[in-house]
């Protein structure tokens, strides 16, 4: 076993863990935080995405030791503590980005990401920038509107 | 009581509304429910071993060395339940003689697909339980894998099972001329003018929902509380108890948040049956999620289809007839619908088509490859392909313009109600308006234009155009049919509404979502119907407790079944607070009228009285008319007089580069006629997220077997649904005929998308490369089956 220390959600840890765990399964099995979910096994579906030390990773790629010292952010992390969704959270909800829900947590996370690399992305550059991110009940056409409403909606605030 | 206070205003219908959804709240901010979340003191993690052969007996297996794993409780294999296990369910014996070798969950003496479990281990944690599968030594004696449903079926073919005399489960007829609802197939190919004949294969898909199934469950004294990821709460509840001997007031079964279904929830599942017989031999909570690659390998497939297909028409471009030979392959086992999902195409090769003969016969055959079942559309998207492509040959064979060819055969609008070929009475619709819509937003003659003026320079980036005039059949379904169709079920929906002492309202529902929205759409139901504001609505669904009745969801029934079983519940709340209010206003019941929630005398505007105070009264109980039982509630069960009848036109460009093969869609438009919108948002969502599965089938995704029977396809990396790169953005529109046999005119749109895009693509595809001599382009239509297309076909 080995010791990390890493913040998430604001929150300091330190916990033993085992040198192959994955980031995603020390964030669910260790410390709760199952707002992250697992939706495969290959790192192809991006569900696990979450954002650690201020850049996008797919927390099925990451080893939990390599995370010691790190701080990491989850989608349960994102809002305000006062409740205020972030403007990604928001527009995925104003403009019907998600239905079953399963892959949205990663998926706001890499969005999010996405328009700290590039705020005004055109339509090509998100579909491109979210495609390590599968959706199967969308068809992506909300998710890549509710990106472009994010970008609106940071450069007007 | 009795308020004097202004007239109720009329609040802006709810129904009509994009109404941001309810359901969204705890999604966007991680607060979920996902079974795999769950984690219950003293829980034990299972691992199930899967066989890595497509065929073989079992000659030993030795679970000792994983014993003495660290972390392992115990481990079992099929021998240890062999008596108790029973069958995994097939509720649709489609014929009387169908065979039915059985499907054990845990595989006893034989396995017949990769996938297949042998054993499985209960462990304190899941790494523990994954760590302790090596362990496990089982010897194999392979027998010959069976692939390829012509060959299962020759004589002398190896036998999937060894208890049967054939890999032909069953063989399902329908004629329309001994059914009396059309002419004799066979006239029609004796004195046809044009016969056309088509072979297409119906690739195997893979539902490829994004949430892995989970199951976790608690035994509780005899019986056990089952979460599972599944689209069938009420009906797994009514299996379990079946199969397992465990009495159905025991079992209570919840679907908590659900991640996607597509059908790929609808069975009982052997992982599910397994994770209740460890649990209740232990007696300790038990949990089993499968991984990504266990799930694309052993979660049901769907399609694999082999469809002949005959036409027959006149010169001049009348349709004579149809004749529809299917091979449908089950995989190695029956599962809960399986046998009936080509049934379910079967009603629906003649579409939108007056077509006066048409034979449809399907061959159910067993394989060793994973079982299949329904996916999206279940049946109605193959019909739909292959009618739509065979119409376009026709129009080739014709020389007539494809879109012309359909204006001929289509029903009229006018002629609706329409009773087909098959005996279905299409309620209402209207093609022409439908596409005439569709054929402007694309603007198809310039498109038509720019196709005739590439193929006269011979660009190598060719144009193709396709078009989809489909229909299919949701609401499913009318009782007396299912049974006609020898379903072990009715297809009814419950709903019951309780108004609580402060006014606001329980909705409990027997359908319950994976994603479709049902919490908001069955809000704004209700919202009109009472007149109460949709914020103050709770939906309850899910749990075998506390939604006691239902039959799921599936084949875009939710809203069609569902959604009317709540109106029924609402009016039963409006009929029995009508005589609480005429009671408390000193009126006759006659005298009163109901509007935005509040009941008031006519003539007589200060005399109301709100539902909110009925509900305190029926609470209070202090003043009721004698006799009235207090509360205010209700429960109503409907069971639909008839299918609904979606249909709509969808038409594609693709840009097709002849030199390498890939095909970009350039242009997708829909028209599709849905009736009445609930949630228009709603409903476009599920039109697209329809459409990307439909083209997924045409451009991207195959569940592939090698010659030994593996699975090549088994990861995200090979089997690939398409990402956002993949897909353009699509034009939806509508027209709205309501249905006429539900109160609301509502259709259903949860499969629309798939079933029409799928051929609306192939078709476009085709036309692209019509004048270099191809006829057909295998699915799904990759750079280099397009490629090959065109090679082959400038050499005939």
């Amino acid at each position: 076993m080995t010791k990390i220390n890493v913040t998430v959600d604001g929150i300091s840890y330190a916990d033993e863990v085992e040198p192959r765990t994955l980031l995603v399964h020390y964030l669910r099995e260790q410390i709760g935080k199952v707002g992250t979910v697992v939706g495969c096994d290959t790192s192809n579906c991006g569900a696990c995405t979450v954002d650690l030390d201020g850049q996008s990773v797919k927390s099925c790629s990451v080893l939990a030791v390599q995370a010691d010292g790190s701080t990491v952010t989850t989608i349960e992390g994102l809002a305000a503590a006062d409740g205020t969704l972030h403007p990604m959270q928001q527009a995925f909800h104003d403009n019907h980005a998600l239905q079953c829900g399963y892959c949205t947590p990663g998926m706001i996370m890499a969005a999010r990401d996405l328009l700290m690399q590039n705020p005004n992305p055109s339509e090509a550059e998100i579909r491109e920038g979210i495609e390590g991110n599968l959706c199967r009940c969308t068809g992506y056409q909300n998710i890549v509107r509710a990106v472009q409403a994010a970008a609106a909606a940071v450069v007007t605030s | 009581m009795t308020a004097v206070a202004d007239a109720p205003t009329t609040a802006e219908p709810e129904i009509g509304k994009s109404r941001r959804r309810k359901e969204d709240a705890h999604l966007i901010t991680g607060r979920t429910t996902w079974t795999d979340n769950m984690s219950v003191p003293g829980m034990l993690h299972l691992a199930v071993l899967r066989s890595p052969m497509a065929h073989a007996t079992i000659t030993s297996i030795d679970v000792s060395g994983a014993k003495q794993r660290p972390g392992v409780v115990a481990v079992f294999t099929g021998q240890d339940f062999a008596e108790t296990q029973g069958n995994v369910p097939c509720a649709w014996p489609v014929t009387p003689d169908m065979v039915n070798p059985g499907a054990p969950s845990l595989a006893v003496t034989q396995v017949n697909h990769v996938g297949e479990i042998v054993a499985v281990i209960a462990a304190r944690t899941k790494v523990a339980a994954q760590d302790a599968l090596e362990a496990i030594d089982v010897e194999y004696e392979p027998l010959a894998p069976v692939l390829n449903m012509e060959d299962a079926i020759a004589q002398g073919a190896q036998l999937v099972h060894p208890n049967t005399t054939s890999n032909k489960s069953y063989t399902w007829v329908f004629d329309s001329g001994t059914a009396g609802t059309g002419g004799a197939i066979d006239d029609a190919l004796a004195s046809a003018e044009v016969t056309v004949k088509r072979r297409f294969i119906q690739q195997r898909l893979i539902p490829a929902f994004m949430e892995p199934r989970s199951t976790v469950v608690q035994p509780v004294g005899e019986g056990v509380l089952v979460h599972s990821s599944t689209q069938i709460p009420h009906i797994l509840r009514t299996m379990l108890a079946l199969t397992l001997g465990i009495p159905e007031q025991k079992v209570r079964v919840v679907a908590p948040d659900v991640g996607g279904g597509f059908g790929g929830k609808i069975p009982v599942t052997p992982e599910e049956i397994i994770t209740t017989l460890v649990a209740r031999r232990l007696g300790k909570p038990c949990k089993y999620t499968e991984s990504r690659s266990e799930s694309l390998m052993s979660a049901h497939h769907g399609r694999a289809q082999i469809q002949d297909i005959t036409i027959t028409a006149k010169r001049d471009g009348t349709i004579t007839g149809l004749d529809v030979h299917l091979l449908a392959d089950m995989g190695a086992y029956l599962r809960l619908v399986g046998p009936g999902v080509p049934i379910l195409g079967a009603f629906m090769y003649n579409a939108i088509y007056k077509i006066p003969a048409y034979r449809f016969v399907c061959d159910g055959i067993f394989t060793t490859k994973t079982p299949t079942d329904a996916y999206r559309g279940a049946g109605r998207p193959e019909a739909t392909f292959a009618i739509e492509r065979i119409m376009d040959e026709l129009a080739a064979e014709l020389g007539m313009d494809p879109m012309q060819l359909r204006r001929q055969n289509w029903i009229k609008h006018e002629e609706f109600p329409f009773t087909t070929v098959c005996g279905l009475t299409y309620d209402s619709g209207n093609y022409e308006a439908a596409t005439d819509k569709a054929l402007e937003l694309i603007g198809w003659d310039a498109l038509r234009a720019e196709q005739a003026d590439r193929r006269a320079r011979k660009d190598p980036v060719q144009l193709g155009l396709g078009i989809s005039t489909f229909t299919e059949m949701c609401g499913l379904a009318p009782s007396r049919v299912l049974g006609s169709l020898d379903y072990g079920a009715g297809g009814w929906e419950n709903a019951s509404i309780r108004v609580l002492a402060t006014g606001k309202v329980e909705v409990v529902t027997g359908s319950s979502p994976h994603g479709q929205g049902h919490e908001t759409a069955f809000s704004q139901i209700v919202a009109d119907r009472l007149g109460v504001p949709f914020d103050d609505i709770e939906i309850i669904h899910g749990d075998t407790q506390s939604s006691p009745k239902g039959l799921d969801t599936y084949g875009s029934r939710s809203l069609a079944v569902g959604g009317i079983a709540i109106v029924h519940a609402a009016d039963k709340v409006i009929e029995k607070a009508r005589r609480v209010a005429a009671h408390l206003l000193e009126a006759s019941e006659d005298d009163l009228q109901f509007e935005a929630g509040t009941f008031s005398v006519k003539g007589s505007p200060g005399s109301l009285v709100s539902l909110s105070d009925i509900a305190f009264a029926t609470f209070a109980a202090h003043n009721l008319p004698d006799g009235m039982e207090p509360s205010l509630d209700s429960d109503a069960t409907y069971d639909p007089e008839n299918f609904s009848f979606p249909h709509g036109t969808h038409l594609c460009a693709v840009d097709i580069d002849t030199e390498t093969g890939r095909v970009t869609i350039r242009k997708y438009v829909c028209v599709d006629d849905i009736g009445n919108p609930i949630n228009p948002l709603i409903v476009e969502g599920q039109v697209h997220g329809g459409l990307a599965q439909g083209i997924a089938q045409a451009l991207f995704e195959e569940a592939v077997y090698d010659d030994a029977g593996n699975l090549t396809t088994g990861t995200f990396v090979d089997y690939t649904p398409p990402s956002a790169a993949d897909l353009p953005s699509f034009t939806t529109d509508r027209t709205v005929s309501p249905s006429t046999t539900n109160p609301l005119g509502v259709k259903g749109v949860g499969e629309a998308g798939t079933i029409a895009s799928t051929p609306a693509v192939i078709n476009a595809v085709v036309d692209a490369l019509r004048p270099f001599g191809v006829t057909d382009v295998r699915m799904p239509a990759t750079p280099e089956r397009v490629w090959r297309a065109i090679a082959e076909g400038a050499q005939s």
